[in-house]
């Protein structure tokens, strides 16, 4: 394609994304390098129903207007945010360092930071889900595929439920499957003959649920994919691995898998960033107690009675390095091949 | 259209009983809120008035979009719903207006405890109030030979009776899910044991005090007799717990007292044994574990003046005294509204103002402080860390905060 042509095709796409994408990266990235200014605070008498008056700090709102007309973007502060103990925590880490005679003590010890707290969860769950979502959809979908054709359509259909359902409802419904008046909770109180045993109050156990309610929910998107892919897969060679005497194993091993891994890979490129990015699930199961997440801790920040707008731009400019960094072999190996091709 | 007609007939039925007053308006009128039944009245009641268009969005989520709907010029919600909690994030970033003209012109049917003023100007209008008191089941109690608990020392000591002689396994319900609940049972068990949270006239944390290890030590106490998925349960959860007649002594909003046992499923055990009863005192502290509250409205400031007048006679009428007349209204809440007569259900927050329940701080800073401790309060609860360490975490916590929103250097 010539340049010229290519540039008025792509200039729609270019405008959308510099508009949707790139300006709202800028915006987070400045907010998240200023503060809100320093509080003049005054005593006032407070009068309310029931109790009468008292004395109670509040805002000079004179004294502050002033000072947010003069400067409508805060206080300049450069990283420190991203360095304080809502974030980095630089300084607590390094304290924790000195005061840790060994490593155990020292992770135990980050776990108290919410940042890391947060990337703990993340990060194991990214590298569970990630790997099992893609071999359990491998596997419903060869099965779909081996089903009888008049079965097809309605075993496709149950097979994508997890994924249809709103992610905020499927985690309920679990979640209230694992209380311990749910039928799960009660099965394993059952099983275990442990009738004050809970699911929900063990962080290692909430943990497993939602890795499980994870592989649920995406395992549909990973199947619909292979399964287009095995749509494509020539006959011949199946045939001539089958004449060849290679088992079933083997004709998934050597034939199949080697043929679907283009699509492999975008699978776990999509799911890297998403499971990443885990924040549903966490809300649903309730779990902050013992689990949280960069989405969940952005959440958080805005949720509050007063919110935390640096705070939070501060972790979203983290989550999209997160994610670069995650994605950067795959991007490396793409730069690659575009220059092998050049 | 169907959504329309759906809350016209909400309106309706929730009027049918009084009589719809005239109430004119000249310009827009635009109401955000939280969504509980009283709340409902109010914006209902708002949107009788006719000659111009008034709007509501009761959601859960009203914090979540009352600042940023109020700081644009015009703004988009002409009054928020609020209560002291979620007044000050309005107040300090200047997006209310005062109203004292406005109560001159309009407010003749309003009592005077009903106008919250600060600094001398009458920034809101309370309409109800609320706070967390004692609900029990009177049929469990007196199977036990027990009086309803009167301090948290007998809250225990009952709970024990009754898990001992094999009534229930976990006696005691308490709305401790992670985040804003698990800070409120804090908060309340905090003041109890006459903690003070700040430094007076300053932002420093004072929570890391012999009075907020004696209050988590409390709570992990109590917790030993909730049902284990205590850290997930909310209001609602522990409610239900109550209506299914697993729990016998619970902690609880006074706003939920009138629909306790009306809802669907309560089983007729709970309906016959249930009762109220004021807050508890906790250490031999005289001043209740638990705050009270009011709930309340507010004009916008960035809005044109008719916008503000059409907005107060709107809400006027949304708490006009007639409405204490309808039986399904009265016992909605505990109103301030002249005329108000309290049904059975409002005995807990009456008994609450009276012990001298502290109310829940207006401060600038309370709700990053509140935010602190649902976050880091967790661990002590599963007993990852002790509370001095829990407590040190929430303060660290909060400072990192308050130095980013200017409360701190």
């Amino acid at each position: 394609m010539r340049h010229k042509t290519f540039f008025w095709f792509f200039l729609p796409t270019a405008a959308a994304m510099f508009l949707f994408i790139a300006m709202p990266i800028v915006s987070v990235l400045i907010q998240s390098v200023f503060t809100p200014h320093e509080a003049v605070l005054k005593e006032v008498e407070t009068c309310t129903p029931l109790v009468g008056c008292t004395t109670e700090t509040t805002i000079d709102q004179e004294a502050t207007s002033a000072l947010r007309e003069a400067k409508p973007l805060g206080r300049f502060v450069g990283l420190d945010i991203y360095l304080d103990r809502g974030h980095l925590a630089v300084a607590e880490v390094a304290e924790i360092w000195r005061n840790s005679d060994s490593l155990g003590a020292f992770f135990d010890r980050l776990g108290n930071l919410p940042f890391y707290r947060a990337m703990g969860f993340t990060l194991t769950f990214t590298f569970l889900v990630t790997p099992l979502v893609i071999l359990f959809g491998l596997m419903v979908a060869l099965a779909v595929n081996a089903v009888h054709a008049r079965l097809k359509g309605l075993v496709i259909f149950f097979s994508l439920l997890p994924f249809v359902i709103t992610p905020l409802i499927g985690a309920l419904v679990l979640f209230w499957m694992i209380d311990s008046r749910g039928i799960i909770g009660s099965a394993v109180q059952w099983l275990a003959n442990d009738p004050g045993l809970s699911l929900k109050a063990s962080s290692g156990m909430v943990w497993i649920a939602l890795i499980v309610y994870g592989v649920w929910h995406a395992a549909p998107f990973a199947f619909v994919i292979f399964y287009a892919g095995l749509q494509t897969l020539p006959k011949d060679q199946v045939e001539a691995a089958q004449i060849d005497g290679a088992t079933r194993w083997q004709q998934v091993r050597y034939v199949v898998v080697p043929h679907l891994m283009p699509l492999v890979t975008f699978v776990a490129l999509i799911q890297l960033m998403d499971n990443f990015r885990v924040f549903e699930p966490i809300v649903g199961f309730n779990a902050s107690a013992h689990a949280t997440s960069l989405s969940w801790a952005i959440f958080n920040d805005l949720g509050g009675e007063t919110r935390q707008l640096s705070s939070a731009a501060a972790t979203s400019v983290m989550t999209i390095i997160g994610v670069a960094i995650l994605l950067s072999p795959v991007l490396v190996r793409t730069w690659r091949d575009f220059k092998g091709k050049t | 259209m169907l959504l329309k007609r759906i809350m016209a007939a909400g309106a309706v039925s929730v009027l049918a009983s009084s009589t719809a007053m005239a109430c004119e308006i000249g310009a827009r009128v635009s109401i955000v809120g939280n969504e509980f039944p009283a709340i409902q009245t109010v914006g209902a009641n708002a949107q009788k008035c006719t000659g111009a268009e008034v709007k509501t969005n009761l959601t859960a989520d009203h914090q979540k979009i009352n600042l940023p709907g109020m700081q644009g010029t015009p703004a988009e919600y002409t009054s928020a719903i609020i209560a002291n909690s979620s007044i000050v994030a309005l107040m300090n970033e200047d997006v209310i207006r005062p109203l004292d003209d406005l109560v001159a012109k309009y407010g003749q049917d309003l009592q005077p405890t009903q106008l919250i003023k600060i600094d001398g100007k009458i920034m809101a209008i309370a309409f109800m109030a609320n706070a967390q008191h004692l609900m029990y089941r009177k049929d469990i109690l007196e199977q036990i030979d027990a009086e309803p608990p009167k301090t948290y020392e007998e809250m225990l000591a009952t709970a024990k009776i009754i898990r001992e002689q094999g009534i229930m396994e976990n006696p005691i319900g308490g709305a401790y899910a992670a985040g804003w609940n698990l800070a409120q049972e804090f908060n309340n068990m905090f003041i109890g044991y006459g903690g003070e949270f700040f430094e007076p006239g300053t932002a420093k944390p004072t929570v890391n005090s012999e009075a907020g290890v004696n209050a988590l030590n409390m709570m992990k106490a109590l917790s030993e007799y909730m049902n284990p998925d205590f850290l997930t349960h909310d209001s609602n959860a522990t409610n239900a717990e109550y209506r299914a007649g697993n729990v016998a002594l619970l902690n609880m909003w006074g706003s939920r007292a009138a629909t306790q046992t009306t809802t669907d499923g309560v089983t007729e055990e709970v309906k016959n044994g249930h009762a109220i009863a004021g807050p508890m005192t906790v250490g031999g502290g005289s001043i209740p574990a638990s705050t009270l509250w009011w709930d309340g409205w507010t004009v916008a400031k960035n809005i044109s003046d008719e916008e503000a007048e059409a907005t107060f006679i709107a809400m006027m009428n949304g708490i006009r005294p007639e409405l204490m007349t309808d039986e399904e209204v009265r016992t909605q809440a505990v109103w301030l509204i002249k005329g108000y007569q309290p049904s059975d259900a409002a005995v807990g927050v009456f008994e609450a103002a009276k012990m001298g329940t502290t109310p829940y701080p207006m401060l600038p800073y309370m709700g990053l402080m509140h935010t602190a401790l649902g976050n880091e309060l967790g661990d002590f609860m599963q007993g990852k860390e002790s509370a001095e360490q829990a407590l040190a975490d929430v303060e660290a916590a909060y400072i990192a905060a308050a130095k980013e929103k200017g409360f701190l250097q």
